[in-house]
């Protein structure tokens, strides 16, 4: 039987030869993610053991430092279960950051595992080929007691790529032109392979698989090539690596090409990314109140370093406020060392400390009513990011930071080529 | 009244929602930090801010196609605060579907429901059977079955009811009586 790469990797993990679209598979699960937000009222006090303390790691995240009396609890419970059930991979504010950057960060994401954790970004490790996906907090209790879940195997859609990105663009624009041109994805897994892959950084990968969840996708997966294995063994030096590749002659519900080279910077417009997203000259014009650049979809190095690049020696407009997240503390620092956090904050941002922030209107950049927000995180729902009265916008870091110098949505590209 | 309640058999007015209602239109962000019983009064605020007083325990939640899409915020217990007995859709996120029944929400995936109900129609629905009758058009449509294993989470009234049992979790504490309560003389 030939394969997919999801069929590959969950076949493995329910220790089938091959697996179909349709069969319900138990599997091992071989990491478990805990993050803070789940200490709220997630009964994890009332655990009596978990399965394997080693397969187990805590990231606080979404609500960090505490914004309020109840995340501080949450905080501490966090903190008591770690110390109670022996959780080594703790990573506690200081050496946090938002889970899927810190799985990816500290090598904790691996070709082939089966990953589990409550956020629903956790398809984001599908860019080094786990089989990963957001469970309810519920879930994670058992899958933490027990080390198992099931999964119904989704039919494959394959996107095969070819072409390099053009200058100006990145996977973000790729999300939005193939959430835009080919719509949902509902219970499927989104694998990615094609000559084009080869070209296609890391940082790519994971602002595409992290957003696979916008577009209803069980699972977004990339193969192992090269580029991830060398990624991944930087992160994990000791770590064994088996790489996962679909086979030849897989049994795909659709295939679809993207011609990279043809890919311009793209917006979606408010509500969903589904069937929603334009080339940035549609809505080219449109005043910004806040921009914002960061999440797990777009608060890499990567990211900030587009940023910095694009906003160096300029400055942000006076009718907009520029909110630049980190994704995590060794994005933090690596961009500080580099000088990107200095370039932001000259031309006018605000750089907060690294988490989930504005991307989910909890406790940071919350947007007013009647205000419009562009922004590089993962959701543009009505009433993400505060007011449902507040329309947003989702773009590349690229074209939130010249939105952000003209005040208004702009193409990045005629920034960049502008005379200083 | 919830699905495990009744033997997986529910009756309840239907409130008829479209497609692609997503989590945080059901469960916005700020509400995370609200206690459920508040969180509860805050469904649909964007779109529908009354609709929370106007449910009445047993009613049925109907929706068009990818039903749930977004996180994974505990939405089911948002509807169970409210009285909701089961969710019928065109279609349902993956995510939203395992995280309702784990939640021992009933949730049923049933092609054509959208055109097969008004808002305000009287739905009887078994569950086990994945059929819905409704009572106004005397009409009845199958869903798709749920297997066996999340049946049994139903029937457990939740996933925590299950863990409970098999010892992985420790029974919540139970509410001290009220000292000002009736009967304490």
């Amino acid at each position: 039987m030939a394969d997919t790469l999801i069929e590959k990797v969950l076949a493995r993990a329910c220790g089938a030869e091959t697996v179909a679209p349709g069969d319900v598979v138990t599997c091992d699960v071989d990491l478990s993610v805990l993050i803070d937000t789940q200490f709220l009222a997630g009964r994890l006090d009332d655990v009596v053991a978990v399965y394997d303390p080693d397969r187990i790691a805590i990231v606080m995240d979404h609500a960090v430092p505490a914004p309020s009396i109840r995340d501080a609890e949450s905080g501490r419970g966090a903190r008591a279960f770690a110390a109670k059930h022996h959780i080594e991979r703790f990573f506690d504010i200081g050496r946090h950051g938002i889970v899927h950057q810190v799985l990816a960060e500290e090598g904790l994401a691996r070709p082939g595992m089966v990953i589990a954790c409550t956020d629903s970004h956790t398809c984001a490790a599908g860019a080094v080929g786990a089989a990963a996906r957001g469970l309810g907090p519920i879930e994670m209790l058992q899958i933490i007691c027990t080390g198992r879940t099931w999964y119904e195997v989704p039919p494959t859609v394959r996107y095969d790529l070819t072409g390099c990105l053009p200058g100006g663009v990145s996977g973000k624009d790729v999300f939005l032109f193939l959430a835009g041109r080919d719509g949902e994805a509902s219970g499927h897994a989104v694998e990615f392979g094609g000559p084009g892959l080869e070209g296609l950084a890391m940082s790519d990968r994971r602002t595409i698989a992290t957003q696979g969840a916008e577009i209803g996708a069980d699972f977004t997966i990339f193969p192992s090539d090269e580029r991830c294995l060398n990624a991944v063994s930087q992160a994990a030096p000791d770590a064994e690596l088996i790489p996962v590749l679909p086979d030849a002659g897989a049994d795909y519900a659709a295939q679809r090409a993207i011609d990279l080279a043809e890919v311009s910077p793209m917006v979606a417009l408010p509500g969903s990314v589904i069937d929603n997203a334009q080339p940035v000259g549609d809505v080219a014009g449109t005043p910004v109140d806040q921009a914002f650049i960061g999440s797990c979809a777009n608060g890499q190095l990567a990211d900030l370093e587009v940023a910095a690049r694009v906003l160096k020696g300029r400055q942000v407009a006076a009718s907009t406020r520029l909110i630049v997240t980190p994704a995590s503390q060794r994005v933090y620092a690596e961009a500080a060392r580099r000088g990107y956090l200095a370039d932001l904050v000259d031309a006018g941002a605000t750089v907060t400390n690294p988490t989930c922030g504005a991307c989910f209107g909890y406790a940071m950049g919350v947007l007013g009513p009647g205000e419009v927000c562009i922004t590089a995180s993962t959701r543009n729902f009505k009433g993400r990011m505060g007011s449902p009265e507040a329309a947003i916008f989702m773009a590349s870091p690229a074209t939130v930071a010249a939105s952000a110098i003209r005040g208004a949505i702009s193409d990045v590209r005629e920034i960049a080529e502008a005379p200083e | 009244m919830s699905a495990a309640g009744t033997g997986l058999h529910v009756r309840g007015r239907a409130w008829v929602f479209g497609d692609e209602v997503n989590t945080d239109e059901m469960f916005p962000g700020f509400a995370n930090r609200l206690p459920i019983k508040e969180a509860a009064q805050t469904m649909f605020n964007a779109s529908r801010p009354s609709w929370p007083a106007l449910v009445r325990p047993g009613d049925i939640v109907v929706a068009g196609r990818n039903f749930g899409l977004g996180s994974s915020r505990p939405v089911a217990l948002l509807f169970q605060q409210l009285g909701v007995s089961a969710l019928l859709a065109e279609h349902i996120n993956s995510l939203f579907f395992r995280n309702s029944i784990n939640y021992g929400l009933a949730a049923l995936t049933v092609p054509g429901i959208t055109a097969h109900v008004t808002e305000g129609d009287e739905l009887v629905v078994d569950v086990t059977a994945a059929t819905v009758v409704n009572i106004r058009t005397d009409t009845q449509l199958t869903g798709a079955p749920l297997p066996e294993f999340l049946l049994s989470i139903l029937r457990a009234g939740g996933l925590s009811a299950q863990l409970e049992r098999a010892g992985h979790l420790r029974a919540p504490v139970p509410i001290q009586p009220a000292v000002h309560a009736p009967t304490a003389r």
